[in-house]
């Protein structure tokens, strides 16, 4: 069960980084209007997926953290310092730089919950299947979206 | 003069009822106002035209005296309005030959706006289109045009950005009003294109309006509705609406949620439906695929549930799933209390879901009306001038785009296709940042539309940006524009239109544009010319020269597409307006969609894949080959999500923005036509009585709505709306002020107070979900109250 322990803990860090990051890029990117909203509205998600995590930890003996609530003291500044770079071109890099590297995440996130799922079937565990086919199709929803948003930005940024 | 004094359509903007019952044909009513003094029978001639106030497409013949516009009357024999007009059209013509008119092209010189001639004006555009082009590449250019020019100016626009610049940013002011819809169609149907008939009303037994007050934004349509009322078997009515409209007043069952629940309550609905077994099985088993995740989402939307989210009492969503879920004949519209709100296209989507399950589609009673706020936004969107491509291609098919590229004779690597269309807050964003230097605004006031204005007018104020406004009066956006070039308008230009049930109407030039003015389409033409657009093989790219030679290069553009208009021409027009897809020159027109079941859907000739209705992530063609592969209509389901700015202690309203019966947009037609204008001439802001005497202010005192933005004054109504919701009327700018384009002291202008966010699939900004707070300033003799 050991090996079992080790991957909850594995989905349960990867989650919680997409979590956080997706706030701090929302917040470095407060002039990108919607980067703002739905990165905010996908760490809600996330928050929950950890939450689902930490309870099926518990089950299997594992003390994870459940998360954390929204506001980090760096909130007001990368805001503020979004408000003031806002309209400086080289934004658009920064951004594009930032949705690669959650999009990267999510993906490999995406892959840890596949291999959950299908260890929790080889274990028969129902309540662990359930949280991965909860979750997974969000993650998948969310690198679908971090995938579109670079299609989108890529070519201004690169190509203006 | 019809019966109807014009004093009496002020009063009594509906006119007098001509009751007809279920099947029966709506009575004529021919609805007249002229020029005082002037008879119907000294008019000298009569130009066939239609309603540019609006997006009812009422027909009319506008009436000239000695080269002058002296009139309007609505024609009977039309299947939209059977001779009857809104009262904005009845005054709103006079605005034609107002002073203010532009009459001369302006350009900013040490830092003011100066009369200059077009050649100067055309050439400082086209010196900065050319200098952009070779420094920074067709992504520094963008375009902005609105839902009121004409269809063959659209196809132009569209074919000057898509074709000749090469750029993605392209998108009309439609995102503000029918962005949602056609993204809602194209998520259910496969692709635009409105599937029901204003005739539908004429056989409805019910009829539901979402977030739709039709008795103020298409008035004629609200005219058939009540004389249905007023006739023997009416039809019920089931109004959702956080105020009490004269839709609300006149319904059977009036739900007024919260702002930005629309998802929630109408999953309850969709929940009754599904738990009562009262959708059709075999419709949906032959004619759509996705059944199964709705009835999985849907469950978990017990009208209890609903109820704590929306506010609606649970015996209410009951009362009105029963009549939606058990009429045979049943017409939902949807308007902007569903499209400019939270979650709008999952909300739309929700309504087409009700009529696909219970296969209320194509026959006479049974249809969907996903409304268009503007008079010609249909054409905005079927000719690509929002953007989209024209003929509903689809911009992630490669053969749309190889089909397109042999009508233009272009290269497909011209035709920006490789993402989807740039929407404009995501332009204002671009210009915001530097990466884009030129916007050219066409017949819009983005000064007063957008959201929050202090930051547009902080981008199209900005040095680095070139702006052209082309208008007909100096708007507040005129007054921040580098160029400002003056048009000619409806009554002046010859062209088509096409309204929200598909009909296409002939508007023909009556008198002269006023001073050197000129046509939109001449405009563009003068433009292409200069900038020597050509085609693959070098010849001229654009090679129509007026109005109906650019109608014919449509056609063809069209033929085939769900949009067809091979069959019609100008000639066919001038007796009265016909319903695309109009596919030869004996066809009468299609009055419904889908009468069959068959939906433009296939994967090969969709307009769209679709988006995640919550994420707004484009699918990919191989997701939707998978899913629909025999092109039925598609059933997305969606989950409720709170929306991005809840009330708060600090701001404990929500704030809602919309329109009155007597203005359009911004006012610059409307008032200037004195009987409008003093009927509703400076903003107020409606409020519950309950939440008036919370803040211990009276009816007509003079109050300040703030929200993290901004702060507005307005005049207080205590009226007929949910506690806690806040409505201010958008239209109130700033040109008629001391401050010309800005608040000079308090702020007048809805969009001081709205957040910038949009609906992630249709990229509807949203301007009815702002948390707000309200306090009195000042009681209704002008006397400051204490804080």
């Amino acid at each position: 069960m050991n090996k079992f322990v080790l991957l909850i803990r594995l989905v349960h860090r990867a989650e919680t980084k997409v979590a956080s990051d997706m706030l701090a890029i929302g917040e470095r990117h407060k002039t990108d209007h919607e980067i703002y909203h739905l990165t905010h509205d996908f760490a809600r998600w996330s928050r929950r997926h950890v939450d689902l995590l930490a309870e099926a930890g518990q089950r299997h003996g594992a003390e994870l953290d459940h998360a954390d609530d929204d506001s980090s003291w760096l909130r007001p500044v990368r805001e503020k310092a979004s408000e003031l770079f806002g309209r400086r071109p080289e934004t658009g890099l920064v951004l594009l730089r930032d949705l690669r590297e959650l999009h990267l995440d999510l993906v490999g996130l995406s892959v840890d919950w596949e291999i959950l799922a299908q260890a929790a079937q080889g274990v028969k565990d129902a309540d662990l299947l359930d949280v991965a086919q909860t979750c997974h199709p969000e993650t998948l929803r969310q690198a679908r979206w971090t995938n579109a948003m670079i299609k989108v930005i890529s070519p201004q940024v690169i190509a203006s | 003069m019809n019966a109807d004094g014009p004093a009496d359509r002020i009063e009594n903007p509906w006119g007098e009822r001509t009751p007809y019952g279920r099947g029966e044909a709506w009575p004529v009513r021919v609805d007249t106002h002229l020029a005082d003094g002037i008879e119907p029978g000294e008019v000298e001639r009569w130009a066939v035209s239609a309603s540019l106030l609006h997006s009812n497409g009422d027909a009319m013949d506008i009436a000239v005296n000695e080269e002058r516009i002296v009139g309007v009357r609505g024609r009977s024999q039309d299947r939209v309005n059977h001779g009857r007009l809104d009262v904005k059209d009845l005054y709103g013509w006079q605005a034609n030959s107002s002073p203010d008119r532009l009459t001369t092209p302006l350009v900013r010189r040490d830092g003011a706006l100066v009369p200059t001639n077009w050649d100067t004006a055309m050439s400082a555009i086209v010196g900065q289109a050319r200098d952009l082009l070779s420094e920074r590449g067709p992504s520094s250019i963008s375009f902005y045009t609105t839902g009121q020019l004409f269809l063959e100016e659209y196809y132009t626009l569209g074919l000057i950005a898509h074709g000749g610049i090469g750029t993605a940013h392209l998108d009309g002011n439609t995102r503000l009003c029918t962005a949602t819809a056609a993204e809602s169609l194209k998520e259910s149907f496969g692709c635009d294109g409105q599937p029901g008939s204003y005739a539908d009303i004429d056989h409805a037994d019910v009829v539901a309006l979402f977030g739709h007050n039709v008795a103020e934004t298409q008035t004629v349509l609200w005219m058939r509705i009540l004389d249905r009322l007023a006739g023997p078997d009416p039809p019920s009515i089931v109004c959702v609406d956080p105020r009490l409209t004269p839709v609300a007043r006149a319904a059977t069952v009036h739900l007024a949620p919260r702002p930005g629940t629309n998802v929630a309550l109408m999953n309850a609905l969709l929940h009754e439906i599904i738990e009562n077994g009262w959708y059709d099985e075999a419709y949906v088993q032959a004619h759509t695929v996705g059944f199964g995740e709705l009835a999985q989402t849907v469950r978990d939307y017990p009208p209890e549930h609903a109820a704590e989210i929306t506010g609606v009492p649970a015996e209410r969503i009951r009362a009105a799933a029963r009549l939606l879920g058990t009429t045979e004949r049943l017409v939902s519209t949807v308007l902007q209390g569903f499209y400019q709100s939270h979650q709008a296209t999952a909300a739309a989507v929700q309504v087409n879901n009700m009529h696909l399950i219970r296969g209320m589609l194509g026959r006479p009673g049974a249809g969907v009306l996903q409304m268009n706020g503007q008079p010609t936004a249909e054409n905005t969107r079927e000719a690509g001038a929002d953007g989209d491509l024209p003929g509903f291609r689809n911009w992630s098919n490669d053969s749309h785009i190889a089909d397109l590229a042999r009508v233009w004779n272009l290269d497909t690597m011209q035709i920006p296709h490789y993402a989807p269309p740039t929407h404009v807050m995501q332009m204002m964003r671009y210009a915001e940042e530097g990466s884009i230097r030129f916007m050219w605004i066409t017949g819009t006031n983005p000064a007063v539309s957008l959201p929050e204005l202090a930051r547009i007018r902080s981008i199209l104020g900005d040095d680095r940006l070139f702006v052209v406004a082309q208008d007909i009066f100096h708007t507040e956006t005129c007054q921040l524009a580098d160029v400002v070039l003056p048009a000619a308008t409806w009554g002046e230009k010859t062209g088509t239109f096409t309204n929200t049930d598909r009909t296409v109407h002939l508007s023909e030039k009556a008198v002269e544009p006023p001073g050197d003015a000129r046509a939109d389409l001449d405009i563009f033409l003068d433009f292409a010319h200069r900038m020597e657009f050509t085609d693959k093989d070098g010849a001229p790219l654009i090679r129509w020269t007026d109005p109906e030679s650019a109608f014919e290069a449509w056609k063809v553009c069209s033929a085939g597409r769900p949009c067809d208009y091979t069959g019609l021409s100008y000639d066919r027009l001038r007796d009265g307006g016909i319903q695309w897809p109009c596919t030869s020159t004996d066809s009468p027109g299609t009055e419904r969609l889908y009468a069959d079941g068959q939906f433009f859907a296939d994967p090969d000739y969709c307009e769209s894949y679709g988006r995640d209705l919550i994420t707004g992530a484009p699918f990919e063609e191989i997701d939707y080959r998978a899913m629909n592969p025999y092109g039925r209509a598609i059933i997305r389901a969606a989950g409720y999500q709170p929306a991005h700015e809840p009330p708060t202690e600090e701001y404990p309203f929500s704030l809602i923005t919309g329109r009155t019966i007597f203005h359009f947009h911004t006012r610059t037609k409307t008032a200037r036509a004195p009987e409008l204008q003093s009927a509703a001439p400076e903003v107020w802001v409606e409020m519950s009585a309950a939440d008036a005497a919370d803040i211990g202010a009276d009816d007509g005192d003079m109050v300040e709505i703030t929200t993290a933005r901004s702060a507005v004054q307005a005049r207080l109504r205590v009226g007929g709306i949910r506690d806690g919701v806040v409505f201010l009327p958008f239209h109130y700018g700033y040109w008629d002020t001391p401050g010309g384009y800005q608040p000079d002291g308090a702020g007048r202008a809805a969009n001081e107070l709205t957040l910038t966010d949009w609906d992630p699939p249709s990229k509807q900004p949203i301007f009815k979900t702002a948390a707000a707070n309200v306090r009195r300033v000042r009681d209704r003799e002008e006397r400051q109250v204490r804080p």
